[in-house]
């Protein structure tokens, strides 16, 4: 299953190379065109009949994860984080380690060891370590070199009926959405962009976007639901099942309003459950796409996922299919009746 | 003069929302210039044309004002809000808010706060009279923002007003395009961005299509004239301020003298800004392309980003002075 | 001119961010004598370039090093005469207190930087660091001659001599990037020797100190096939581990994370390898910190790579670092070049 392979796929933000390969061979039958970039961007092109509107959905490769920076005398692994990650969530966790995915443990002192106090407070990295199992450091330093990637250790796995929990839906769900997309006919072009380095900056989308120069932009993500327990209805950001969430604003971007606009009447007309992103804070690679050279009228669609940047998330897959099939069906709007591009005089 | 603040200040436009304030402008620009154009974000570009098009001036003045954005209309009617740009939480208790240009809202935390500096937007919430959610629902609805509701106040020399930053930019550019007589030396850009309180985003993509050979940003900057005030030595109606730091740009050396040179001249009387935080379009400009050679005019006002800013008549028109000057200039050692 | 004696007028000379065109003749002086054509661009960013012989002379490699360095500028002038200031860039409060400085208005005058005497400061205050609101630079002057020389904006540097230490070991203010600058110069000395095929731009770059702001604007001018940044980086010393460090005198360290083009890393520690010069790695869990932040995400993108200068005692005056490590780096660089041809560039897009 498409979303399982590349859930489990390894591809911290610089090295996405396991993800790009799945990506690759999934579309290679499909497009006129498959491209990397000067950063690692796998860009996906079908030229359609028609030349214009040039339309460029973005999704990321890239995931949070670790990068081993030292090796101590014991043959432990110290790290430090790629991409925001809480430091909460990575004591007594599975990970796996280079190309190889060698298995190692971030592990912490036992509680009987430790004085009442310690318990308050959060580890910091210069406490944690990961354990391969090595002897010394000799044995270490022969499998691992500085600067190689860990990630976490996590299964895809059926929770209920349309739930599922893994790592890293942020972003394999929007892969996963575009792979679909890209796999369909329209008759326009469309440029799947298959972006690197979101975590750390929006980095492969700021390039990419230079170089194509779309008429318009869809961001494909996955993003916060906190609908669960000591959370206010207003802190919720967006909820589980109630459809693919639509970004008015973020931290990076003020969704370009016409835009936003028509994909709430394809949903409306289509029947398509969606809402809206409550929350304003936050980035995405939408937020260079859309202010690259003159401009770029940019929207986002997202899967909501709870415990968004940790090893064990969670998504509703009615959320995932809806949001692909809204995306396709404003592309067939798009076919139908281009894009006007109306506040441009 | 102060009419024309007046109608500015008291348009409704926080970033992202700028519609009124841009049309409103473009009505009183558009006979005065020989183009005039609206980009995908919002920017309102007019061009003057000047004696001789070998270069472009660029000049930037925001028309986005910071304000609210509604997150959530819970079930009895209040509104949740998030921030659009640097608006404090404690600014605002008390404050009257306009959602939308037209709803009235009122501001208040929820409970007690003990230490007031740690207050967040998310303790706050805003109450626009509505008894139930579908009430409210009919006025403001997520993603609506709202401006400080206040109107202009005329002190004499001194008025004050929300948005001051940075519709009195706005006004200086206007105004200088009135008091221009002659073409300008060089084509001339009136660019009035959009989403400069979000991060200087209008800025960034306008000065992309245009690739000026020179930016001057229009904004107000800080005083240090009131009573324990952060260190600063501009002061209000001591003159213009010409920007030689802020948090965003370094003015190019050139630019800075041109502008000095200039105000000593024509015995304008000016300022020296050295602004320790915040930024201004300028920071944009600078470091679109190939880099281009920018600074900032900047009118004195205190109290930014409250409900209440101040500024002085006199800067604006000693403001509006220099900038026609500079216009018209040769632009002296600038482009060697 | 010796390396040695460029990088000691350079750490002694002028050129706080922003304000870097004094030094910027000093060093289109040397980089004149080993390159084709030199020019400035709009923010002062100055461009040199030394042309390869052959075929592949359209593609491009940018080494870049930043010629500004961290300093102050003048906020107010108090009563008295006393001069208030901001920093401009990453300044440590704690090393101002007792430092002299310049302070270059209309004349540049000499100062030093005073606060409150610990002799009159309570218990608690003397416990705490010194904070910058309440320094102050003193000129030894009246309110009245401060006032006819300087004014508010004008720009404060640190006073500091270089000098030698043992182990052809270096110390002196702005090491921070001057280093950088020499590497760069050593090698286009070096490429005087050798034949490169590709054109090479040794760009000494602006503004680097507040926010790689001049990387950002002469890569979109240059729009080289490869650009790589020469910084410095942390070296070792009681409190500085391994982790976050290189060794100081152990050769240059090569960067490697968001910010490096794996084919690029591969090739120079290859070469490093081959040629046995000593080198470190640099892994970096952040593409953030030197101007290949900016080079790499310019236009199209471009294949970027950091090489870096260990250095103890960073934004101090008292940097430290050795020139065995920048002639190493520039030898690396120099064979690095010699070595680009056409097929390896476009290799740089196939991943």
């Amino acid at each position: 299953m498409l979303l399982k392979r590349l859930s489990e796929a390894i591809g911290v933000s610089s090295k996405e190379d396991e993800v790009r390969d799945i990506i690759r061979k999934e579309l290679v039958n499909y497009v006129d065109e498959l491209r990397t970039d000067a950063l690692g961007n796998l860009i996906a092109y079908k030229k359609g009949k028609k030349s214009s509107p040039r339309l460029m959905i973005a999704a990321h490769m890239d995931e949070i994860g670790l990068m081993i920076t030292d090796i101590t005398d014991d043959g432990l692994l110290s790290f430090k984080p790629v991409g925001g990650i809480d430091k909460r969530v990575l004591v007594s966790k599975r990970v796996l380690v280079g190309d190889d995915k060698i298995p190692g443990v971030i592990g912490a002192k036992a509680i009987h060891l430790q004085k009442p106090n310690e318990r308050k407070k959060p580890l910091d990295y210069k406490q944690l370590y990961i354990d391969i199992g090595s002897k010394d450091k000799k044995e270490s330093e022969s499998l691992i070199e500085l600067g190689t990637m860990a990630s976490f250790d996590s299964k895809y796995e059926q929770l209920g009926k349309d739930t599922v929990k893994g790592k890293a839906f942020d972003d394999r769900v929007g892969c996963a959405a575009l792979i679909e997309l890209m796999k369909k006919d329209y008759d326009f072009p469309i440029y799947g962009v298959f972006t690197v380095q979101e975590e750390v900056g929006a980095r492969g989308a700021t390039v990419a976007a230079y170089d194509i120069e779309p008429d318009l932009a869809l961001v494909l993500e996955g993003t916060t639901a906190a609908d669960i327990p000591d959370i206010k209805e207003e802190g919720h950001v967006t909820r589980l099942g109630s459809g693919p969430a639509l970004t008015f604003r973020d931290g990076a971007m003020i969704t370009y309003k016409p835009l936003l606009d028509m994909i709430i009447e394809v949903a409306e007309d289509n029947q398509i459950k969606y809402q809206l992103r409550k929350f304003t804070k936050a980035g995405t690679d939408g937020g260079k796409i859309h202010l690259t050279q003159e401009g770029i009228p940019t929207a986002v669609i997202s899967v909501p996922c709870r415990y968004i940047h940790s090893p064990a998330a969670i998504m509703n897959l009615k959320d995932y299919q809806a949001m692909i099939d809204l995306t396709d069906k404003f592309c067939q709007d798009i076919e139908k009746g281009g894009f006007a591009n109306e506040r441009v005089d | 003069m102060k009419e024309l603040i007046r109608e500015l200040v008291e348009t409704y436009g926080p970033s992202g929302h700028e519609d009124r304030v841009r049309e409103l402008i473009k009505a009183k620009i558009e006979d005065k210039v020989d183009e005039i154009r609206t980009d995908s974000l919002g920017n309102l570009i007019a061009l003057k044309k000047g004696k001789d098009s070998s270069k472009r001036v660029m000049l930037a003045a925001h028309m986005d004002e910071i304000g609210l954005i509604a997150t959530h209309i819970d079930d009895n009617g209040f509104i949740r809000f998030s921030n659009v740009g640097g608006i404090s939480p404690y600014m605002l208790l008390g404050a009257r808010v306009l959602f939308n240009g037209e709803t009235v809202g009122v501001i208040d935390k929820e409970g007690k706060v003990d230490d007031i500096s740690k207050l967040k937007h998310e303790k706050l919430y805003a109450d626009i009279g509505a008894t139930s959610k579908e009430e409210a629902e009919s006025k403001v609805k997520v993603g609506d923002t709202a401006s400080y509701y206040r109107q202009m106040d005329d002190l004499g020399d001194r008025l004050v007003s929300k948005a001051m930053d940075d519709r009195i930019g706005c006004i200086v550019l206007v105004e200088t395009l009135n008091r221009l007589e002659n073409p300008p030396t060089y084509d001339t850009y009136f660019v009035f961005t959009v989403q400069e309180e979000v991060g200087l985003r209008g800025a960034k993509t306008s000065s992309f299509g245009i690739n000026p050979d020179l930016g001057i940003a229009v904004d107000v900057t800080l005083t240090g004239d009131m009573p324990e005030a952060k260190r600063m030595e501009v002061g209000l109606g001591k003159g213009p301020a010409i920007k030689i730091k802020d948090r965003s740009v370094l003015v190019h050396p050139k630019v800075k003298n041109l502008m000095i040179d200039l105000a000593e001249e024509k015995n304008i009387p000016y300022q020296l800004e050295v602004l320790v935080a915040g930024g201004t379009d300028a920071g944009a400009i600078h470091l679109t392309r190939e880099g281009i050679r920018s600074g900032a005019l900047s009118i004195p006002c205190r109290y930014v980003h409250s409900p209440s800013e101040m500024i002085d008549i006199n800067d604006i028109d000693n403001g509006i002075e220099l900038l026609t000057e500079l216009l018209e200039s040769s632009y002296t050692g600038l482009f060697e | 001119m010796e390396g040695k004696r460029f990088v000691a007028e350079l750490s002694n000379a002028v050129g706080v961010s922003g304000y870097e065109q004094k030094i910027s003749k000093q060093v289109a002086q040397e980089f004149d004598k080993y390159t084709d054509e030199i020019e400035y661009d709009a923010l002062g960013n100055l461009i040199s370039c030394k042309r390869g012989t052959g075929n592949f002379s359209e593609l491009k490699i940018m080494l870049a090093a930043h010629m500004d360095e961290i300093g102050l500028m003048v906020t107010k002038i108090e009563e008295g005469g006393f001069l208030r200031f901001t920093p401009v860039g990453g300044v440590d409060q704690r090393t101002l207190v007792g430092q002299e400085v310049m302070v270059h208005g209309k004349a540049s005058l000499q100062g030093v930087i005073g606060a409150k005497p610990p002799h009159i400061q309570s218990a608690k205050e003397v416990t705490k660091a010194y904070k910058m609101e309440d320094m102050y630079i003193d000129l030894g002057l009246t309110e009245k001659e401060v006032n006819s020389q300087i004014r508010v904006g004008d720009i404060v540097s640190i006073k500091r001599e270089f000098c030698d230490l043992k182990n052809d070991r270096v110390t002196g203010k702005a090491l921070d990037d001057r280093a950088g600058v020499l590497m760069i110069l050593e090698t286009l000395k070096n490429l005087t020797k050798l034949k490169h095929q590709i054109d090479v731009y040794g760009v000494a770059t602006v503004q680097e100190e507040v926010g790689v702001r001049g990387a950002i604007t002469s890569t979109y001018g240059i729009v080289p096939d490869i650009g790589i940044a020469i910084d410095v980086c942390h070296a070792t010393m009681p409190g500085v581990s391994k982790e976050d460090a290189a060794e100081l005198g152990k050769g240059p360290a090569i960067g490697f994370g968001p910010h490096v083009h794996p084919k690029i890393f591969k090739k120079l520690t290859e070469i490093a390898k081959e040629l046995d010069i000593p080198y470190q790695i640099e892994p970096s869990n952040r593409p953030g910190g030197t101007d290949a932040y900016a080079i790499q995400v310019t236009r199209a993108g471009i294949p970027t790579a950091l090489l870096s200068i260990p250095l103890r005692y960073m934004h101090t005056s008292v940097e430290t670092a050795s020139l065995d490590d920048i002639k190493r780096g520039a030898r690396l660089l120099a064979h690095f070049i010699v070595e680009i041809n056409a097929e390896f560039v476009e290799g740089l897009r196939c991943f």
